[in-house]
C-alpha cells in the first residue's frame, strides 16, 4: 500500500491528481462538518451579488449567501454521493461479475443479459427514471448512480475472473479442498484489485458528473441546500450580472473530475504490468 | 456459432428485457397518467369521465394485460399513443429524432476533425512541449462535463460578442439549413469537446503503440520517408481503436443529450423522454427508451463488425 502511494507520488499525473484530490477532500470535509467561513444558508440582503472580495473570496449569490461556504458544502455533498454510489456499484458489480464467471451457465447468462439491459439505457435517463420513482434526495441519487454504474463493474470483473478461473493456482487450490468462497474472495478477488482500483477512480469522476447533472436538472440535491449542479443551474440566469456564480462551481467541478482522471491514469500506468516496466 | 450471429440472437432477448424493465419502472412512478396529462383540469373530471379516459388508454387493465397489449402492438410496429402529445408514439419519436441524429453526427465530425490530427501530432512529437500541451488540453477537455462546456460557451458568447445563441423555435435542416446550423453549432461544439478529447487520447496512445511495432521499424529501415510511414503504414492501424471508440460514443449520443438539449432549449430525444417521465406519459417513455436501446445495440453491433472487418488479425472466437 505504501509502495503504491510512493509510485503514485512519483508519477507526474498521480502527484497533481492526488494533491488536487486532497484539497477537495479537505474542503468537502470542512463543508460537511459545518466549518465554513459563513453559514452557507445565511442570507444577507445587503450583500447580494457581490463580486469576489476579501470578505467573500468567491463573492455572494442572489440571496447574499457566501459562495465559498456554499461551494465547500456542495463539494462535500457531491463527494459523499460519489463515494457511496461508486462504493455500492463496485461491491455489487464485482460480486455479480465474480459469481457470473465462477458459476457460468444460467446464472452467468442471466446476470450478463440483465447488465446488457441496464447498459442499453442512456445513463442519465436511467438515473432520472429511478429518481422519479423514489423522489429526489441524497440517497435516491446514491441509489440511482450506483445502479447506473454497476454493469461496468460487473463487466470489468467478469472478464479477468473468467481467465483467472482457468489458471493453475486455482486448480491447485481446489485440489487442496479449499472452499469455493475462499478461492473466490482470496485467490480471485485479490487478483482483481488492480483493474478494479483503476475503474473505481474513473467511476468516481463519472459519478461526480452524473450527480452534478441530476442536481442541475433539479432532481438531485434540493434547495436551499448547496450542490455543484444546483449552483450551476442558479448561475444560468445571472451569468452576465455575476459571472463568478458560474465560474466558481464550473472550475471546481472540472478540477474535481480532473483529480480523479489524473489519478486513474497514474494508477493504470502503475498497476498495468505492461506500462510498469516502461516507467521503471 | 460466429460472434455476430450470437450477438444477433441475444438482441431480441435484451430488447424484451428493456421492455419489461421500463414498463415496470415507469409504472412505479407515483401519480397517475390521467392527472398528469390534464394537469389542474383533471379536477374537473367527473368520475365517469375519468373512468372512460382510463379505459381509453387501457390503464384499467392489470399490468400483465397492459404489457401484453403494448408488446403485441410493438411487434406490429405500433408503439401506442402518447398521452401528452395525443399522437402515436412513433410519430412523436420521429419528430424529435432527426435533431438528435444531426447533433450526434455534427459532434462526431467535430471530434474526429480535431481529435485525430491532434492525437497523431502528439504521438509523433512524443514528450516534446507540444505533446504535453495537447495532452493537458485533452485531459482538461475530458474532465469538463458537457453541460459545463455548454454554459461556459453561452457565457463567453454573450459577454464577448453580445450575442445569445439562437434559441427560438427549432428550424429543421430540411427547411433552412443555414438557420439550422446556426442553432446546432454551439450544442455540437459542446458535445464535441469531450468527444474530441477522448479521440485525441485514443489516437495518440494507439499511434504510439503502432510506432513501436516491428513492421513500422522495417518500413523505416527500408528507407521509406517518415511521413509516408506514419500516414500510410501506421495510421490505418492506429485508427482501428478510434473507430471503436467513436462508434460507442455515437451510440450514446443517439440516446439524446438531456442536459445539453436543456441548456440550448433544443427539442431532442433526451428532453422528450425527460418530459415524458415527468408527465408519466407511459407509452412515450416505453416507446422512446425501446427506440434508444435498439439504436444503441445496433450501433454497437456495427462497431464490432467494423472492428473485425478493419483488422484482419481479429476473427471472433468461434465456439
Amino acid at each position: 500500500m505504501t509502495a503504491l502511494f510512493k509510485d503514485v507520488l512519483r508519477h507526474p499525473s498521480g502527484r497533481i491528481g492526488l494533491t488536487l484530490l486532497i484539497v477537495f477532500l479537505l474542503a468537502g470535509f470542512l463543508g460537511k462538518a459545518g466549518i465554513t467561513p459563513y453559514d452557507p444558508l445565511m442570507q444577507d440582503r445587503i450583500a447580494r451579488l457581490q463580486g469576489p472580495s476579501s470578505a467573500h473570496w468567491f463573492g455572494t449569490d442572489l440571496f447574499g449567501r457566501d459562495v465559498l461556504s456554499r461551494l465547500m458544502v456542495g463539494i462535500g455533498q457531491s463527494f459523499v454521493i460519489s463515494f457511496f454510489s461508486v462504493g455500492i456499484a463496485s461491491l455489487l458489480g464485482s460480486v455479480l461479475g465474480l459469481t457470473a464467471a465462477w458459476f457460468s451457465g444460467l446464472w452467468d447468462g442471466a446476470v450478463m443479459r440483465f447488465m446488457d439491459v441496464l447498459l442499453a439505457f442512456p445513463a442519465i435517463l436511467l438515473a432520472l427514471l429511478i429518481i422519479t420513482i423514489f423522489g429526489p434526495g441524497t440517497w435516491t441519487s446514491v441509489l440511482a448512480i450506483a445502479i447506473v454504474y454497476t454493469p461496468i463493474f460487473t463487466r470489468v470483473t467478469r472478464g479477468p475472473a473468467l481467465s483467472l478461473r482457468r489458471r493453475d493456482f486455482v486448480d491447485a487450490a481446489r485440489t487442496f479442498g479449499t472452499s469455493r468462497s475462499y478461492i473466490m474472495t482470496r485467490h480471485l478477488a485479490l487478483n482483481l484489485v488492480a483493474p478494479l482500483t483503476v475503474q473505481i477512480t474513473l467511476a468516481l469522476a463519472w459519478a461526480l458528473v452524473t450527480e452534478a447533472g441530476l442536481s442541475f436538472l433539479g432532481l438531485g440535491t434540493q434547495p436551499p441546500n448547496a450542490s455543484l449542479g444546483l449552483m450551476l443551474s442558479d448561475a444560468r440566469n445571472l451569468m452576465e450580472l455575476a459571472p463568478w456564480l458560474l465560474w466558481v462551481p464550473a472550475i471546481a467541478l472540472m478540477l474535481a473530475v480532473l483529480s480523479f482522471n489524473l489519478l486513474g491514469d497514474a494508477l493504470r500506468d502503475i498497476l498495468d504490468p505492461k506500462t510498469r516496466r516502461r516507467l521503471a | 456459432m460466429s460472434y455476430p450471429i450470437k450477438r444477433l440472437l441475444v438482441f431480441p432477448l435484451v430488447m424484451l428485457g428493456v421492455s419489461i424493465f421500463v414498463f415496470v419502472a415507469i409504472r412505479l412512478v407515483p401519480g397517475d397518467a390521467i392527472t398528469a396529462m390534464l394537469g389542474t383540469e383533471s379536477g374537473l373530471l367527473t368520475p365517469k369521465q375519468r373512468e372512460a379516459l382510463t379505459a381509453y388508454f387501457g390503464l384499467d387493465q392489470n399490468w400483465f394485460v397492459q404489457f401484453w397489449r403494448w408488446f403485441a402492438g410493438v411487434l406490429q410496429g405500433d408503439l401506442g399513443i402518447s398521452t401528452t402529445y395525443g399522437k402515436p408514439v412513433m410519430t412523436v419519436i420521429l419528430e424529435h429524432f432527426p435533431l438528435t441524429l444531426e447533433l450526434a453526427v455534427l459532434s462526431m465530425l467535430i471530434a474526429l476533425a480535431i481529435g485525430i490530427p491532434a492525437g497523431i501530432y502528439a504521438a509523433t512529437h512524443k514528450d516534446r512541449p507540444s505533446d504535453l500541451i495537447v495532452r493537458v488540453v485533452a485531459m482538461v477537455g475530458q474532465s469538463t462535463p458537457s453541460f459545463v462546456v455548454g454554459l461556459l460557451l453561452v457565457y463567453l458568447l454573450s459577454v464577448g460578442f453580445g450575442v445569445l445563441p439562437e434559441m427560438g423555435t427549432f428550424v429543421p435542416i430540411t427547411e433552412d439549413p443555414i438557420a439550422n446550423l446556426a442553432q446546432m453549432i454551439l450544442p455540437a461544439i459542446t458535445l464535441g469537446t469531450a468527444f474530441a478529447a477522448a479521440v485525441i487520447r485514443m489516437s495518440r496512445s494507439a499511434m504510439l503503440d503502432i510506432l513501436q511495432e516491428d513492421y513500422v521499424r522495417t518500413a523505416r529501415s527500408k528507407g521509406i520517408p517518415r511521413r509516408r510511414v506514419i500516414w500510410r503504414h501506421a495510421l490505418p492501424n492506429a485508427l482501428i481503436p478510434v473507430v471503436t471508440l467513436s462508434g460507442v460514443e455515437f451510440g450514446y449520443l443517439l440516446g439524446g443529450a438531456v442536459l445539453v438539449e436543456q441548456i440550448f432549449a433544443l427539442p431532442g430525444l433526451g428532453r422528450t423522454v425527460l418530459d415524458a417521465i415527468l408527465q408519466r406519459d407511459y407509452a412515450l417513455v416505453q416507446g422512446a427508451v425501446l427506440f434508444i436501446a435498439f439504436n444503441f445495440m445496433v450501433v454497437n453491433l456495427l462497431v464490432d463488425l467494423a472492428y473485425a472487418a478493419l483488422d484482419p488479425r481479429i476473427r471472433f472466437e468461434t465456439k
